[in-house]
């Protein structure tokens, strides 16, 4: 037998069928179901008359739209300002209700970003299929498992089938080898490697992540480094499960237990590319290239090291990347070769499905304790990734260092990140953001946005501008 | 879902690269829990000089004249050629929702995004792939005759341009028939019934754990 990569092996396990016309019907073990991208499923169900498969096989949680605001969540869905919010999310909680779907609600201690908190609760695990309709679903791709954004019509095909029809996606393997400095994040490590292979250098792919820089981190940054894998074009980012992953999973909620747990894990070591797998595409970087990095333009891939500076027109060989360009200066207000450290900054947000887990939150707080921030910023906000991580960061205090530092402390919820509900950038404002898109208007209409690590960010709010965290203190 | 197998219609030229599915649709529009009624905010940010929202009459926004589906001979244009990577971002199904409910029936580029070109043959829109060198002709083609027109023909793999050049472009067998049937996948798989009852029998005995429901146990009030 000819050897596998880890991808092929994921594929493999979970074909149901192969279709004469080159597609295969997929198995899906994990949906998570947020309000945004289910309601239109949800009503394809009732139109044809059709029951969710497998009940069991799905988590749900308010997410995009929630209010962040502790005083308007108080009284639950009734107190959401937002009508249009309000009945999205009761329309997921109607549905969950209806088709027996488990959902941690919005004042559930641990509803959260589906994204946080499905690894939390130990739902995420090696070698296992995980959808969801959201891009960034790539995250739980750190577990050694097959996860991929899917849109609504999949969203509806997974509840009333519990497969997906797909074709296989190419191999792809990025190796990040030796050991990254001090103040360099899995952020920055996926930051760059965007910025060098390009937002479509993965597309048609399933990226695999690996080389020591990778095995080096913990789960919080593989998921990071995975959650942007759909950043780099591809819908699957993949790290290798190992101890790290399965003392990770040991005695989470939905982790296996007892016997169950030994035969898992003896199960999730199989999962891991031969030795001589092919790949049809390779990309290697060393880890010690790596600096902090900042986003200046209007996609991930316009990005450079925090001692460097926005291109100039003429280091871009085709028209059509001088006139992205252009549109992305003119969109960004700044100008040719201006320097990162010289970008005038108005909000900070720390939060999203990339970074907004506890060791995010540590990493945030270690460069704000016993500071200010800037007074030049308009606002700096703290939104935990779910209702656990709030708690632990209550805990250890991290909240009362923000918040002494001039930080907005916030309930779980995407928030900023794509600024639905009230959280937003206004026009031509500038932001440090710990998110994963700068697209145009992503974070609010006219919003300009700046990608970083969480320590980037944190200490762009006490400096008012970005500081190489390497040398600052 | 509507059938696509043959279409003709005039070509709107929107030269940009990476443009990202928060771009054809804005998030503020994604709070409806309907299918239908995106069409006047696609492309929202470029097509309107003002911040839109979901309950304004868009009859009364100021227009951006420069923006090509703005202008009075692309109008009514039902293909979209465009740049590379076309609908990266988030996985938003309302992307295609936007594009077909304005009347976008086919989008012609040298590359998608992954699941954008996925979500499309869900609602009937034809993505086209074409060389990169075809596209920079066509572009130049459009810039020198405005109100261009394509003929598709989905059988055959074929568009032709009213400059009488013929292309043809690849597409797989099942999505190609999911088009020119309008197919209902569901139905497609839940004949597969059984060898999915079949899976999942085989793999509960091995593999237990990988079917332990997700309880609720109960919901912990913060
Ligand atoms: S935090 Fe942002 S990127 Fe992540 S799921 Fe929410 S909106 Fe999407």
């Amino acid at each position: 037998m000819s050897a596998k990569t880890l991808y092929d092996k994921l594929w493999d396990f979970h074909v149901v069928e192969d279709r004469p016309d080159g597609t295969s019907l997929i198995y899906i073990d994990r949906h998570l179901l947020h309000e945004v991208t289910s309601p239109q499923a949800f009503e394809g169900l009732k139109v044809s008359g059709r029951k969710v498969y497998r009940p069991g096989a799905n988590l749900a949680m308010p997410d995009h739209n929630v209010p962040t605001l502790r005083q308007e969540r108080s009284s639950g869905i009734a107190g959401i300002r937002d009508p249009l919010a309000k009945l999205q999310i009761e329309t997921l909680h109607s549905n969950c209700t209806a088709h027996g779907i488990t959902e941690f609600d919005l004042n559930d201690k641990r509803q959260g970003i589906v994204h946080v908190v499905g690894p939390e609760q130990g739902m995420s695990q090696p070698g296992m299929t995980i959808v969801c309709g959201d891009s960034h679903t790539s995250t739980h791709g750190a577990f050694g498992a097959l996860a991929q954004g899917i849109g609504t019509s999949e969203v509806e095909h997974v509840l009333a089938t519990q497969c997906l029809i797909q074709k296989k996606s190419k191999n792809m393997l990025i190796e990040v080898t030796g050991h990254t400095a001090d103040g360099v994040s899995a952020k920055d490590i996926i930051l760059c490697i965007i910025g060098r292979i390009g937002t479509a250098g993965g597309s048609g792919h399933a990226i695999e992540f690996g080389g020591s820089a990778i095995q080096a981190l913990s789960m919080e940054g593989r998921m990071t480094i995975c959650n942007m894998a759909i950043e780099a074009g591809a819908r699957a980012g993949i790290i290798a499960a190992d101890t790290t992953t399965f003392e990770y999973l040991r005695d989470r909620p939905y982790a296996p237990r007892g016997r169950e747990w030994d035969m898992a894990v003896t199960h999730w070591q199989s999962f891991t590319s031969d030795k001589d797998a092919v790949f049809d595409k390779r990309f290697t970087i060393q880890a010690d290239e790596i600096e902090p990095q900042v986003t200046w333009g209007t996609s991930p891939q316009m990005v450079t090291g925090v001692s460097g500076s926005v291109p100039a027109v003429d280091d871009f060989n085709d028209e059509t990347s001088r006139e992205s360009f252009r549109l992305a200066l003119k969109y960004m207000g700044l100008v040719e070769k201006q320097a990162v450290t010289d970008i005038p900054l108005d909000r900070v947000f720390i939060g999203s499905c990339t970074n907004s887990r506890i060791e995010d939150l540590r990493a945030a707080a270690a460069m704000v304790e016993g500071k200010k921030i800037a007074r030049s910023l308009r606002q700096a906000l703290v939104v935990p990734g779910s209702g656990l991580v709030r708690d632990q960061a209550v805990h250890e205090g991290l909240d009362h260092v923000f918040r002494s530092a001039g930080f907005e402390w916030r309930e779980p919820g995407c928030s900023m990140c794509l600024a639905m509900n009230e959280d937003k950038l206004g026009e031509r404002e500038h932001c440090a953001s710990t998110s994963n898109r700068n697209f145009e208007g992503r974070q609010g209409y006219g919003g300009r946005t700046h990608l970083v690590s969480p320590a980037m960010a944190a200490a762009a709010a006490i400096a008012g501008r970005f500081v190489d965290i390497r040398h600052w203190r | 879902m509507i059938p696509f197998i043959q279409h003709h219609g005039i070509v709107a030229p929107l030269d940009r690269a990476n443009i990202d599915t928060d771009l054809i649709i804005p998030k503020q529009f994604l709070k409806s829990v309907r299918r239908t009624g995106f069409g006047p905010h696609l492309f929202d940010q470029l097509r309107y000089l003002d911040e839109g929202r979901p309950e304004m009459d868009n009859d009364k926004r100021p227009l951006n004249h420069d923006f090509i589906l703005n202008q009075p001979a692309y109008r009514d244009a039902t293909i979209l050629l465009t740049r590379e990577n076309f609908g990266c971002g988030s996985s938003r199904e309302h992307a295609p929702w936007a594009l077909l409910d304005f009347g976008i029936r086919a989008i012609i580029a040298p590359s998608f995004a992954d699941i954008f070109y996925n979500n499309c043959f869900k609602n009937g829109i034809l993505p086209i792939i074409l060389d990169t060198e075809i596209i920079d002709r066509l572009f130049r083609e459009a810039a020198s005759q405005p109100g261009l027109t394509a003929d598709i023909d989905l059988t055959r793999q074929s568009i032709v341009m009213s400059t009488l050049k013929e292309y043809s472009f690849p597409i797989d067998d099942y999505q190609k028939r999911c088009l020119l049937e309008g197919l209902d996948d569901i139905d497609m798989t839940l004949k597969s019934a059984g060898r999915i009852d079949l899976y999942e029998q085989q793999r509960r005995q091995a593999y237990p754990w990988l079917f332990n429901d997700l309880h609720a146990k109960t919901s912990i009030a913060r």
